[in-house]
């Protein structure tokens, strides 16, 4: 299994090297051949995680939660990658293009790391270095707007994150009373004592900590880089901003958490995510009554997202536990989606306002229908993952008596499928008008390239929401063992 | 373990610096011109590695030493030097004698702006002694005064309207948080804290990218214009 980690590591840092070095269509091919192969790496990982931890190297440690978040960031970076190829084939521009390559490839890499670490300083380092090559990503259009989000994007995370690491040296120093000057920040250590920790430090660590990493989350009200950064970004960088930048940071919330319930019990820690994850419900549901940009719709269906898991996580009962989970691997594929049907959009009608665009399902014969797959997983709707996902987490509410806090999540859920639908029936279903019958889109898809990656998402989608293999709810259940901790 | 009583002269000495980390802090805040303020950050930065050695010498941590020496190679030279190099890129050096390096103007008046410094200062101060953090590396006044700097960077970054003063008071609310782990995780293994660093260069390098970028595109470091995307 060592091997397969290191070879995890080294493959995407590859891919990134190659594009530099190597012109951008063979870089292309490399790429997409390196993302589906750290995808098929990961699913190597499971059968043997779902039975003992790896600890390799000193600072590396995969255990059932770290490969939760690796298969949703593996999976997208596959998917995009071969997305990008047809997303590209027109750029002739081969700066814009190495740029591109390099970043994804990088953006990969520090995002499947991240979880990887045994050390929550290394943790850190890698969720900073994520902000940092994805700022860069997001600012590659080089327009005002994109110019505008990166800026606004790397002060915000920068700052949220500068928390986190104010939290990370709390923790430190409440582990470093017990474990002796030597203690290096790392893990499992800490997890063994953290019944003797003292308790109001570790409050104030873990607020830090949701607060600072929750700024990359996309909690409100520290979500205002987001809409910004995933409409202004290029389309596939918008899919992995969503699908899995924001869950490995949601992943750091998870280590602080698993900590904080141990030494604190579980109430607080569930109200303070409680707290945060209902406010983003409700300010993303109600942003996404009124957008007119459908990149920035699917942005605040991301804080909504986001929102759902934190609240998720805040019921406790460990059927919710495998909820938010499962939630985080069928986010990924139905957020990938999404974007990557945004993205054939905004190629089939260059303009990313929702009024613009109309008769989607005419002229796109195969993203069209897909996208539209897309926006109805993501408002839940059954036979997909998210629909499977949230019923456990609001029957984990119920069975921890959290009925309130239930009852407002599917209320609020309701009203964001509201907002969604309408702005895809707007784009999808509405016939084309005469005058814009005249402007002549033809019927056709841009890339094939970019369908086969979505057909792919549909498929997991599907997956997850009719019958996940037994493997990964074994790998989920131990997942849920670690963060419900001791009984 | 830590020996429980330290010199008075040590915490004193630590004291003074924490608290002229602060006032450099507010240095930058009423600071106009952007040269200024990077020297500041400098100063600060020199500061941080100097209460670095102090508690070196004083608490036999050697690895210290090198996270001073470090952080003035990084902190007090490096990172200048590129902010320097980027202001000198984006304003030819005649228009910086003329004086056109000011930072673009707060959204309050410099007055109510010193006075919200000074309201965040304290409460941050005051706000660390309720902490059960009983005893560190070096005096736990110094972590008082690390909360303070680290809200006074805040509201410098708030108030500011420009690029790189935002930048550079999120450099210094970085210097906050070295204070605040010199106190309370001096002993944190080397490798890391060099890590660390090597973290906040690339930051300050992708910064400087982003700042070139935004003045290609809008020709001023102010970021008023910085208004299109909203709701």
């Amino acid at each position: 299994m060592t091997v397969i980690v290191l070879l995890l590591l080294a493959v995407p840092l590859a891919a990134g090297l190659a594009s530099v070095l190597l012109p951008p269509r063979v870089a292309a091919a490399v790429t997409s051949t390196c993302g589906v192969a750290s995808f098929g790496l990961v699913l190597a990982l499971i059968p043997g995680i779902s039975h003992r931890d790896l600890d390799a190297l000193g600072f590396i440690r995969v255990d059932a939660l770290s490969v939760v978040f690796l298969i949703a960031t593996s999976f997208l970076y596959a998917c995009v990658a071969v997305y990008s190829v047809g997303y590209l084939d027109k750029v002739t521009d081969h700066r814009y293009s190495r740029r591109f390559w390099v970043g994804l490839n990088l953006f990969a890499w520090s995002m499947l790391a991240a979880p990887m670490m045994s050390n929550l300083a290394l943790l850190w380092i890698m969720v900073e270095i994520t902000t940092i090559v994805s700022a860069l990503l997001v600012a590659l259009e080089g327009t005002d707007g994109a110019a505008e989000a990166a800026w606004k994007y790397v002060l915000l995370a920068s700052a949220g994150l500068a928390i986190a690491l104010l939290g990370t040296i709390f923790l430190y120093y409440a582990g470093s009373r017990l474990l002796g000057t030597n203690y290096s920040l790392a893990f499992s250590p800490l997890l063994g004592i953290a019944v003797k920790l003292p308790h109001a430090v570790i409050r104030l660590a873990f607020v830090l900590a949701v607060l600072g990493y929750g700024t990359k989350v996309g909690l409100f009200p520290v979500h205002t880089w987001l809409p910004d950064a995933h409409s202004e970004a290029p389309t596939p960088v918008s899919a992995l901003l969503s699908g899995s930048l924001l869950a490995v940071s949601f992943y750091a919330i998870l280590r602080f958490y698993q900590i904080a319930a141990i030494t604190l019990g579980g109430g607080f820690p569930r109200d303070v995510l409680l707290v945060f994850g209902v406010l983003s419900l409700l300010v993303a549901a109600l942003y996404l009554l009124d957008q007119r940009d459908y990149k920035r719709l699917l942005a605040y269906s991301s804080v909504e997202h986001m929102g759902i898991l934190a609240v998720g996580v805040s019921f406790g009962a460990p059927i919710a536990l495998t909820g938010v989970l499962l939630h985080v691997l069928a986010h990924a594929a139905a957020k990938g989606n999404a974007f990557m049907g945004a993205g054939v959009l905004v190629r089939k009608f260059g303009t990313k306002q929702i009024g613009s665009v109309t008769g989607g399902l005419d002229l796109l014969p195969w993203s069209g229908p897909l996208f539209l797959a897309a926006v109805l997983a993501l408002s839940a709707m059954p036979p997909f993952g998210i629909f499977r996902s949230e019923f456990e987490i609001v029957t984990g509410g119920l069975a921890a008596s959290r009925n309130a806090p239930a009852v407002i999540l599917v209320v609020l859920v309701t009203v964001a499928f509201l907002g969604l639908s309408m702005a895809a029936n707007r784009m999808l279903l509405t016939p084309r008008s005469a005058p814009a019958l005249a402007e002549e889109v033809r019927r056709g898809e841009p890339s094939a390239l970019m369908v086969v990656p979505m057909a792919a998402g549909l498929i997991a989608l599907l997956v997850l929401g009719l019958h996940p293999p037994g493997e990964l709810v074994g790998l989920l259940d131990r997942a849920v063992t670690m963060l419900r901790g001791p009984a | 373990m830590l020996p429980a009583q330290a010199p008075t002269a040590y915490v004193g000495t630590a004291n003074v610096i924490a608290v002229l980390i602060l006032l450099a802090e507010f240095g930058m805040f009423r600071q106009a011109l952007l040269r200024d303020q990077i020297r500041l950050y400098a100063a600060q930065s020199v500061l941080i590695a100097g209460l670095a050695v102090l508690v070196a010498a004083v608490r036999q941590l050697p690895e210290l030493y090198v996270l001073g020496a470090a952080t003035v190679a990084l902190k007090a030279i490096g990172i200048p030097i590129v902010l320097r190099r980027l202001l000198r890129r984006t304003y030819p050096v005649h228009s910086l004698e003329a004086g056109h390096d000011i930072a673009g103007s707060g959204g309050l008046g410099l007055a109510s702006t010193v006075l919200i410094g000074i309201v965040v200062a304290a409460f941050g101060f005051f706000s660390a002694k309720v902490l059960p953090v009983s005893a560190g590396a070096a005096p736990v006044t110094a972590l008082s005064v690390s909360l303070s700097v680290v809200l006074v960077a805040f509201v410098l970054m708030i108030h500011r309207r420009d690029v790189a003063s935002q930048a550079i008071g999120l450099f210094s609310l970085e210097n906050g948080i070295s204070l605040a782990a010199l106190v309370i995780a001096a002993s944190l293994p080397l490798i890391l804290e060099v890590a660390l660093l090597f973290d906040l260069l690339l930051a300050v390098v992708v910064f400087g990218l982003l700042i070139r970028l935004h003045h290609g595109r809008a020709d001023t470091l102010s970021t008023s214009g910085l208004t299109e995307l909203r709701g």
